[in-house]
């Protein structure tokens, strides 16, 4: 099992190596580079840049080197911790990434803890009372949630609740605790904000995990081994958690690994309409800017994430499967 | 016929309720099992054997349910607690009465009335370990501790015949060879001492050496703690090596029931000779064909009116078997048929 | 393919009721596509799901005539006007009259904001008609016409059914106008998915050995790129000078590189398992060439499992579409598609004051829905071992 992990480990370098050149491709893509779309900026607002000024704004920044030169000097400072400089928001890139990043991680985990406690038992109780109006109701939340874009979902919202409440549901924190220093009194108006992209974010990944569920748990609990458990005297109850939700486990447990991920940068398009403070707003800026290193970065952190949490379910599938386990032990 | 009876069936009926039709699996099934007796049970895929087994122990499942008949179960209230069966008190109870989600129900389950299932790969679930399924059993029907489940479920491996169970009891059911793991599913099967084993087709998924020792082994037990088995199986030859009794079915009936001699030699119901005819015997002549029963067993859908049987009967007699489904006639010699040729209002020999 | 039917016995029938023989024979010998057919009749919401994709797409091939006017007829007199309900019957002087009609605009200048207030006015009544004359256009591209199915009698009368945007366009022309777009998008990508995965996964699956790991590799790397980040950074990165066709082609390709993935691996899954199978072997045996092993053996068995999932896929691609689109990343102005529909509602303000621009998410949700439900019946349809 130790092997297998640490071969694993091994492999997921070349891979990041990989999706790291192809970061840095994707986001060299447009034509110029950053350089040319801040002139125009400037330009746009009245100023001028002499070409000796852009010459030198070039060499500064390394622009005039070719593309292979530019792209390991990036990979060369981020081993070394240094994740470069933001030239939209003319900081340190790690900076802008730290402090978003901690409220992104919060919101997501919440988000994952709210969809399993929910998705979990409703998916269990569709399977085993299959057909009833329970399960009608909660297949259909199901086709819904997966169907509903949570931008607009999160837009929708807003809009009742300004209509209707007069608030407003914009950002993650009421106007007077945005610069506040942290308090109890602020964790408690985040939890007062944090309901709202908890449930956009929240709903289609709790509609599929019931129907991933349902779909599971129907396979498996007209299975013989559930019989035979019955046939021992054991009861309905225990029956059901201890054998075929044990087994309609281990297919869920292989999307784990991608739920933090997905959720993180499915966040993206929610966080810009919610104005939240999250990463997300900030990579569609450095995206549409150019701004290399804020956008390397961002996408480099982004897919180390997926490739980690492959890894996360793949251990995990082979810690619950035991035939994985013992397959992996010769 | 002795009539130390353990379980009785009277009467039972089980049906399906499909979006195509009804389909009454289980159509009046009178059976008697002696205690300590082997009772076969025969019949063609489909016959509902399977079905009459699950029938016992309630554990028929949506979209089937038993809608009549009895199952007298008369346990020794001994055996009940756990003791001595000698000299004791013998207690009836209806299963087909009781819920089938109830502590009663489950109590009888896996402790008095065991089953082993027909292919044991997929009956024993592969994310716990033997000893784990063994010890589910003993500690849900005894007051043990963890230790004294484990050491009896290792006990038990060894007297199933598991080498090393010592080291086995802590393997997967994937990790064991076919033979090793129906031995498994009979050690969890008796790790509780039940009464009455029911065996659904406990050889068929194996190859002709392990099914031979099987079969032995199923035999040495049965002496050893004392118990009946319902052996379910398609295999006429098995029947004739282990059990005392057989009952054919046909259909959701069982048509006849005697002991193994007599069915053998002097078979009483038109399809139980039309079974035994079409057995290939050694030294008949090469060119000879084979005599398959004529037709085809009917949709359940759709049931032949009175006899089921009447459709394929070389003795079918008309007006009477299209008619009138026969009941259930005792013969002399302590047999049971279902045949109007039986019938003695009927004046018709057999 | 026919079914082997049972061998009629020979003895005579007796006693078994009327009907049930042929009842039998019936079934016995149906088509695989007609069992696949009876089975997905049982499913209900699938087959409804059927009935509204195939109306959605009469409306994509004659968007002209279902549109009341050209998606970029725009008004200044009109801007943010609210709905007006069509209404088919008139309290006339002679009781409830069939004249289908429109309540006409009111405006009123709010002086705070400096902007004009609509309301409806039950006094003006401005009848429109069902197959009126508008502006000409040519039907299926070269069919010259100028009926629409609705419009408004008088032809500078105004009507917008579901309001207009803060140009004064009309919303529901746009939306008929943006279907096509949406709804072939999805088509377009899905099929290039389904050619890379099918061809890719294939040949992983049937020749193994290192030509299967070197493109289970490629997947893994191609997957593990999380999408939407590749998707926004591939948007961005075209040119802004592109027609809006080319635009529509490179989006289609750029959500079709990941969606390939997700097939291939089935497919592959598919061909590993069925490699093993003995109809397999039992045809190679019987001297099939590879080819022929292939496309008549192992790939139908299989076909409408990949119908199944295909189907499935196709509502990502229309999500994925409308979401860049929205952000101003798919595509762009002239052309419309729900998503750019969707980016005049981008902030909290322009949807309080005009809700009617959410309209658009509604032909998002029913198109993913319906594909969605299709979809599964088609999957359960189609798998043989299902209950």
């Amino acid at each position: 099992m130790l092997r297998y992990i640490l071969k694993r480990i091994l492999l997921m370098v070349p891979t990041l190596f990989v999706i790291s050149v192809i970061a840095f491709i994707v986001i060299q893509l447009p034509p110029g580079d950053f350089l040319t779309s801040y002139i125009n900026n400037r330009a746009a607002e009245g100023t001028l840049i002499s070409n000796e000024e852009i010459t030198n704004l070039r060499m500064q920044y390394g622009m005039d080197k070719p593309m292979i030169n530019q792209y390991f000097i990036w990979i060369g400072s981020i081993l070394k911790g240094d994740y470069g400089y933001s030239f939209l928001y003319r900081r340190p890139v790690s900076e802008l990434i730290w402090e978003r990043l901690v409220l992104t991680f919060v919101i997501s985990l919440v988000t994952l803890l709210f969809t399993w406690v929910i998705a979990f038992p409703v998916g269990i109780f569709s399977a085993v009372k299959q057909y009833s109006l329970g399960d009608y109701v909660a297949t259909a939340f199901g086709f819904l949630g997966l169907s509903i874009p949570n931008f607009l979902f999160a837009l929708v919202l807003m809009v009742l609740a300004f209509q209707y409440f007069g608030l407003s549901l914009s950002g993650l924190f009421s106007p007077d605790y945005v610069e506040a220093p942290w308090s109890l009194a602020k964790v408690g108006n985040l939890l007062q904000h944090l309901w709202i992209p908890v449930i956009v974010l929240g709903l289609s990944g709790t509609a599929g995990m019931i129907r991933t569920m349902r779909a599971n748990l129907l396979d498996e609990l007209h299975k013989p081994y559930v019989t035979t458990a019955r046939a021992k005297g054991q009861s309905k109850f225990k029956t059901l958690l201890r054998y075929p939700v044990r087994a309609a486990l281990n297919p869920f447990v292989s999307t784990i690994g991608y739920t933090l991920p997905n959720l993180v940068s499915g966040s993206i398009i929610v966080s810009v309409v919610l104005s939240l403070p999250t990463t997300g707003p900030l990579l569609l800026a450095s995206l549409m800017a150019q701004d290399m290193y804020l956008a390397g970065a961002y996408v480099l952190l982004l897919s180390s994430l997926t490739v980690v949490g492959t890894l996360v379910s793949d251990i995990l599938l082979a810690w619950l499967d035991p035939r994985i386990r013992l397959s992996l032990r010769g | 016929m002795s009539d130390d009876l353990l379980l009785e069936i009277k009467g039972l009926k089980t049906q399906f309720f499909l979006d195509e039709g009804l389909v009454e699996a289980v159509n009046g099934v009178n059976l008697k099992i002696r205690r300590g007796a082997t009772v076969g049970l025969v019949g063609e895929s489909g016959c509902g054997k399977s079905v009459t087994a699950f029938s016992v122990l309630n554990l028929v499942t949506r979209p089937g349910r038993v809608v009549a008949g009895q199952i007298l179960f008369h346990r020794t209230l001994a055996t009940a607690a756990g003791g001595d069966a000698r000299g004791a008190q013998v207690e009836t109870i209806d299963l087909a009465a009781l819920d089938p989600d109830g502590k009663q129900m489950s109590a009888v389950r896996g402790k008095e009335i065991a089953m082993i299932f027909q292919e044991p790969m997929v009956s024993l679930s592969m994310m716990h370990t033997i000893g784990f399924q063994i010890m589910e059993a003993i500690l849900l029907h005894f007051d043990v501790s963890q230790q004294e489940a484990r050491q009896r479920a290792i006990q038990i491996l060894n007297k199933v015949g598991i080498p090393n169970a010592a080291e086995r009891v802590d393997m997967y059911p994937f990790q064991l060879s076919g033979g090793m793991r129906q031995r498994a599913m009979i050690a969890m099967a008796l790790s509780c001492n039940p009464t009455l084993l029911i065996a659904d087709e406990p050889t068929t998924a194996l190859d002709v050496t392990t099914q031979a020792q099987i079969l032995e082994l199923m035999l040495h037990l049965q002496k050893e703690f004392g118990m009946s088995i319902l052996l379910i199986t398609h295999d006429l030859g098995v029947v004739a090596e282990t059990c005392d009794e057989v009952a054919v079915m046909y259909l959701g009936e069982v048509v006849e029931q005697g002991s193994v001699r007599q069915i053998f030699h002097s078979p009483a119901h038109p399809y139980t000779q039309a079974l035994l005819n079409s057995i290939p015997k050694l030294g008949s002549s090469k060119a000879g064909r084979l005599t398959p029963i004529e037709g085809t067993v009917p949709d359940p859908y759709n049931r032949p009116t009175g006899c089921p049987f009447h459709p394929r009967c070389v003795r079918f007699i008309k007006d009477l078997c299209d008619q009138d489904n026969p009941p259930q006639i005792e013969l002399n010699d302590g047999r049971s048929v279902r045949c109007w040729l039986h019938d003695p209002r009927q004046g018709v020999q057999s | 393919m026919t079914a082997v039917s049972v061998p009629t016995p020979t003895a005579p029938r007796r006693g078994l009721p009327q009907g049930s023989q042929e009842k039998k024979t019936r079934v016995f010998v149906a088509s695989q596509g007609t069992l696949i057919w009876w089975r997905f009749r049982k499913h209900k919401p699938a087959l409804i799901s059927a009935v509204v994709l195939i109306l959605i797409y009469l409306v994509v091939l004659f968007a002209e005539f279902f549109a009341p006017f050209p998606q970029e007829n725009y008004s200044v007199k009109y801007t943010y006007a609210p709905p007006q309900t069509l209404q088919i019957f008139l309290n006339g002087p002679n009781g409830l009259e069939f004249r289908p009609h429109v309540l006409g605009y009111k405006s009123v200048l709010n002086q705070e904001s400096l902007k004009r207030v609509f309301t409806l006015d039950p006094e003006q009544v401005v009848p429109v008609q069902f197959f009126a004359q508008g502006e000409p256009y040519l039907l299926m591209g070269f069919i010259p016409a100028t009926t629409h199915l609705l419009g408004p009698t008088a032809k500078e009368d105004p009507m917008y059914l579901l309001g207009a945007d803060r140009l004064g366009r009309d919303v529901f022309s746009r939306m008929v106008y943006g279907t096509r777009i949406s709804m072939t998008i999805g088509l377009v990508g899905v099929t290039i998915s389904l050619l890379l995965g099918i061809l890719l996964g294939g040949i992983s699956g049937f020749f193994g050995g290192w030509v299967d790991i070197a493109i289970q590799r490629t997947i893994e790397f191609i997957i593990s790129i999380p999408s939407i980040p590749l998707w926004l950074g591939l948007s961005a990165a075209l040119p802004s000078d592109w027609s809006p066709i080319q635009v529509y082609f490179a989006i289609t390709l750029i959500l079709s590189l990941r969606g390939w993935t997700g097939l291939a691996r089935v497919v592959r899954g598919r061909f590993l398992s069925l490699r093993e199978e003995e109809f397999v072997m039992a045809a190679a045996l019987d001297g099939s060439s590879e080819l022929r092993l292939i496309f008549l053996h192992m790939l139908p068995s299989f076909m409408s499992h990949i119908i199944a999932t295909v189907t499935l896929a196709i509502p990502e691609m229309i999500l994925a579409e409308t979401s860049l689109s929205f952000l101003g990343l798919g595509l762009r102005a002239p052309a419309v598609s729900w998503g750019v529909l969707l980016q005049e509602a981008q902030n909290v303000r322009s949807v309080v004051q005009a809700p009617w621009l959410l309209v658009p998410a509604v032909g998002v949700i029913l198109a993913v829905l319906t594909f969605n439900f299709l979809g599964d019946g088609l999957r359960d349809a189609a798998d043989p071992y299902s209950r």
